[in-house]
């Protein structure tokens, strides 16, 4: 159920466009207004998402180890797993962000006879996560190329190595084809794995397919249903100098393509892809694990009612002094 | 209490193939086995906590507080504005399942609502109703429900089956901590009067009296003093430890698990007899009287209440620093909240051991030593006189505790001394020590009789390493520096593989410690014969 509605909900956003900007023909509320105005939604609110968590505090030092700590010199620190110093938070992070280190320990827990329980090394998500997560990223460095004039060179080097691979004309982009292997694999995983078809919500199928979507048009643009590529860098340029124009003879699959980034826009904010701001805000990961060299501040820290000494031995005094121990008051 | 199933049964019931209904739809059940008894009323009027009152959560009707829903929504959003973690763990969960595995409860369980991301979960779909945009327009699209008493009874099922070990938390690839998230719904919880009799009635002591088991100080001293006379049978060494002394360098502090009961009992005397013969000028203190804290499976103000003793205890001797003994979440909270909590230390000095000259500057601020921190380097500087060989009958692995492995990373130096006092140690597989080890299955204040069938599924990926280098190696003895592993992993060995015995690190320690002036000993701490002397 929760894969049909997301399904459901990704082809509304493309019949959307199909009625809006190709039956209607109204190309500059698609090609223009709604655009710009999901870029706006997108930076306010992932500017507020970030402002609101940042403005929860971080009262206590909570880094999760995952080595050895930094003791005497003779034991040997793990730096990086369980940094002490802010060089070593910043290379845990890089280490998170660029390479996913958390995930690269996954391991797979089989129940055998016996009971017998082993641990074998799975490194599936890990790959499918990074080629997904590297993809997405080259595939939206290449089109800045749309928003630039000249194009700057490592963004035509990018296009270049990505289309090592061509064929024919037109180009065909190696970042294409594995980011739909990966969201296909990422998919098939979240319906194939018992357990994560049971957690798994709407709000998980629906920015695989929305990307997917996202994807699959801008592959039947380049391909299948060519349109006037000089008329969208027009519009695109428009768009990123604040020149707005709408040229005519552009094809619909460009508005159902546009306003599919326009919905991730949107989306993203609100959703759990906000995982990318908030990765770096996580405080099992970016505090060093320095809490006995240096005290951590709790800004709402507040005096408790505590049993004092004092009222304690008031209670305890005729026992302690028979039992022999000392005592403040005789 | 109910019948333990036998542990053939118990490992043919799991099952990881989820139910067909939605986990929304599925009330927690509450059988003997899996949950703990609620708190004693007694227990929270000591404390002034809320809603004292006899209940079960095998009634219908938990006698929740009238407005509880408000209280439950106004206490959440102060925790969202308290905690990023929190918040942030509340809003960037992919939902990616790498975590799903990783859980001891979901393994020996095979109940979903133990993998960490539905647990995160049941706080996440209130969370998402109440607070977020879109969980307000999409209701049942975006994962949110509505808070019910069925909700609340959930919390209180699930949140009592984890014991915040923190092992997802490392395979996480954004860190989310459900020992964070449960500690959450455990404070929300103690809001409307929903605890543990096994966590709360510690507290309680320990608040009142000074430590969990309610030890007072004249009963401490004669515990003490029993001991004394044991080492004396053995070694032929009187010692008397000082108490309360004014003045003293150091003033140690250990769980009260360690004076209580076998095994622990044998660690206390361990540590005993390594201060005697360093002549360390050391205190132990009646009223400091317990290093754990139960108030960390509480609530943040339970924890600092409880903490706050061993810094003024600290300050009214005038000692110069503070070791602690052997023990799992009390250096959780040693080394991640106390200075923050109830410091700055500066009326103490940078730990320096007398004996070595060396400095402990990683506890520059605390002010604390972990006691195999401070062994390991009397070891490295060849002060102590150690006869591996007593140990000889011992074939040693070491479990991990699992807060000084994922909130500490304190994995080499006990491993060190264990390996200088032992001559047959092995190591249980990778997957299951260190950072990556299982918890006993009865942390967090779960350690009770009632919670036992929970305890044996949660304990099962521990002993199952175990019983790997058990048959491998001919492994005997588990080592650990743990007092709730002390208590909880004997049962555990004797249901999944007998034959294993649990020991502290300075029970080992002990043993191999050839004193000065001491008799040809016969026996070990546990009065059985040393090797070679079993004639």
């Amino acid at each position: 159920m929760n894969v049909l509605y997301s399904l459901l909900l990704v082809l509304a956003l493309v019949v959307i466009p199909l009625i809006g900007a190709g039956a209607l023909g109204w190309h500059a509320l698609f090609g223009v207004f709604i655009p710009l105005l999901a870029v706006a939604v997108f930076l306010a609110g992932f500017v507020y998402r970030i402002y609101d968590w940042g403005r929860s505090a971080v009262p206590f030092r909570i880094p999760t180890t995952g080595g050895q700590q930094q003791s005497m010199s003779w034991v040997k620190q793990s730096k990086l797993d369980n940094p002490s110093t802010t060089t070593g938070v910043v290379g845990r992070m890089i280490l998170e962000v660029l390479f996913f280190r958390s995930l690269f320990r996954n391991t797979r827990t089989q129940l055998h006879d016996g009971p017998k329980l082993s641990y074998g090394s799975s490194k599936w998500l890990w790959l499918g996560a990074l080629a997904f997560h590297y993809s997405f990223f080259i595939i939206l460095a290449r089109h800045m190329r749309f928003f630039t004039e000249p194009i700057p060179l490592p963004f035509v080097w990018l296009d270049t190595l990505d289309g090592i691979l061509q064929i024919g004309a037109p180009t065909l982009y190696i970042t294409e084809m594995i980011i739909l292997a990966a969201l296909t694999y990422l998919f098939l995983r979240r319906v194939v794995v018992p357990q994560l078809r049971y957690i798994s919500l709407p709000a998980d199928y629906f920015p695989l397919f929305l990307i997917a979507a996202i994807v699959i048009s801008g592959i039947l643009m380049r391909y299948f249903i060519r349109t006037d590529i000089i008329n969208i860098k027009t519009l695109t340029m428009g768009l990123a100098t604040l020149n707005l124009t709408v040229p005519e003879g552009i094809g619909v699959i460009f508005y159902i393509h546009l306003f599919l980034v326009s919905a991730l826009l949107v989306y993203f904010p609100m959703s759990k892809l906000m995982h990318l701001g908030g990765v770096f805000l996580s405080p099992t990961r970016n505090l060093a694990s320095n809490n006995r060299m240096q005290r951590h501040v709790n800004p709402w820290n507040y005096p408790v009612k505590v049993h004092t000494y004092e009222e304690w031995e008031d209670e305890y005094r005729e026992h302690m002094k028979e039992a022999g121990l000392p005592v403040e008051k005789e | 209490m109910s019948k333990l199933p036998a542990a053939d049964t118990l490992a043919a019931s799991i099952d990881y193939t989820p139910p067909r209904k939605p986990w929304m739809e599925i009330p927690a059940e509450f059988r003997p086995g899996v949950y703990s008894y609620p708190a004693n009323p007694k227990n929270l009027k000591i404390l002034d906590f809320p809603n004292p009152r006899q209940w079960s959560p095998e009634d219908d009707d938990w006698k929740l507080p009238e407005n509880w829903q408000e209280i439950i929504y106004e206490g959440f959003k102060e925790r969202l504005h308290k905690y990023r973690s929190l918040k942030v763990f509340m809003d960037i969960c992919v939902r990616c399942g790498a975590f799903a595995d990783k859980c001891h409860y979901f393994i020996g369980s095979g109940d979903p609502k133990n993998m960490p991301v539905l647990r995160a979960e049941l706080l996440r779909s209130v969370y998402r109703r109440d607070f977020t945009t879109a969980g307000k327009i999409l209701t049942s699209l975006s994962g949110s429900r509505k808070l019910t008493e069925d909700v609340i009874k959930e919390w209180f099922m699930y949140f009592y089956q984890c014991s915040e070990c923190r092992r997802c938390s490392l395979f996480c690839p954004y860190g989310i901590d459900t020992a964070e998230i449960t500690m959450m719904g455990r404070e929300l919880l103690n809001l409307l009067g929903l605890n543990i009799n096994w966590v709360m009635e510690p507290v309680a002591n320990c608040f009142k009296v000074g430590n969990h088991l309610g030890i007072p100080p004249h009963t401490f001293k004669d515990i003490v003093d029993f001991m004394c006379e044991d080492i004396e049978d053995i070694t032929g060494i009187k010692i008397d430890p000082p108490m309360n002394k004014k003045g003293a360098e150091i003033l140690f502090v250990t769980p009260s698990g360690d004076y209580f009961a076998d095994p622990g009992t044998y660690t206390f005397m361990g540590y005993l007899m390594l201060f005697h013969e360093l002549g360390l000028d050391y205190t132990m203190s009646t009223y400091a009287s317990e290093g754990g804290n139960f108030g960390l499976f509480t609530s943040a103000e339970a924890m600092k209440r409880l903490n706050a003793k061993i810094y003024a205890e600290a300050k009214r001797l005038g000692v110069k620093w503070i070791l602690g003994g052997e023990c799992g979440h009390m250096w959780r909270v040693i080394h991640q909240y106390m200075d923050t909590m109830n410091g700055p230390a500066d009326f103490l000095d940078v730990p320096r051991n007398p004996l070595t000259g060396t400095v402990f500057s990683n506890a520059r601020s605390t002010k604390m030593v972990h006691i195999t921190e401070f062994t390991s380097d009397l070891i490295k500087n060849n002060i102590l006189n150690l006869d591996p060989s007593r140990n000889d009958h011992l074939k040693v692995t070491y479990h991990d505790s699992c807060n000084p492995s994922r909130a500490m990373g304190l994995l080499d130096e006990p491993r060190y001394v264990i390996k200088n006092v032992c001559n047959n140690f092995y190591e249980m597989p990778e997957q299951t020590i260190r950072e990556q080890t299982f918890c006993c299955g009865s942390g967090s204040g779960l350690n009770n009789e009632e919670f036992m069938e929970m305890r044996m599924r949660g304990g099962m990926p521990r002993a199952n390493a175990v019983k790997h280098v058990h048959e491998k190696y001919g492994v005997n003895m588990l080592s650990c520096i743990c007092a709730i592993d002390r208590a909880a992993l004997p049962p555990l060995m004797q249901y999944w593989v007998p034959g294993v015995d649990v020991t502290g690190v300075h029970e080992l320690v002990a043993n191999a410690l050839v004193m000065r002036g001491e008799k040809e000993r016969e026996t070990d701490l546990r009065g059985e014969p040393l090797p070679g002397k079993e004639g």
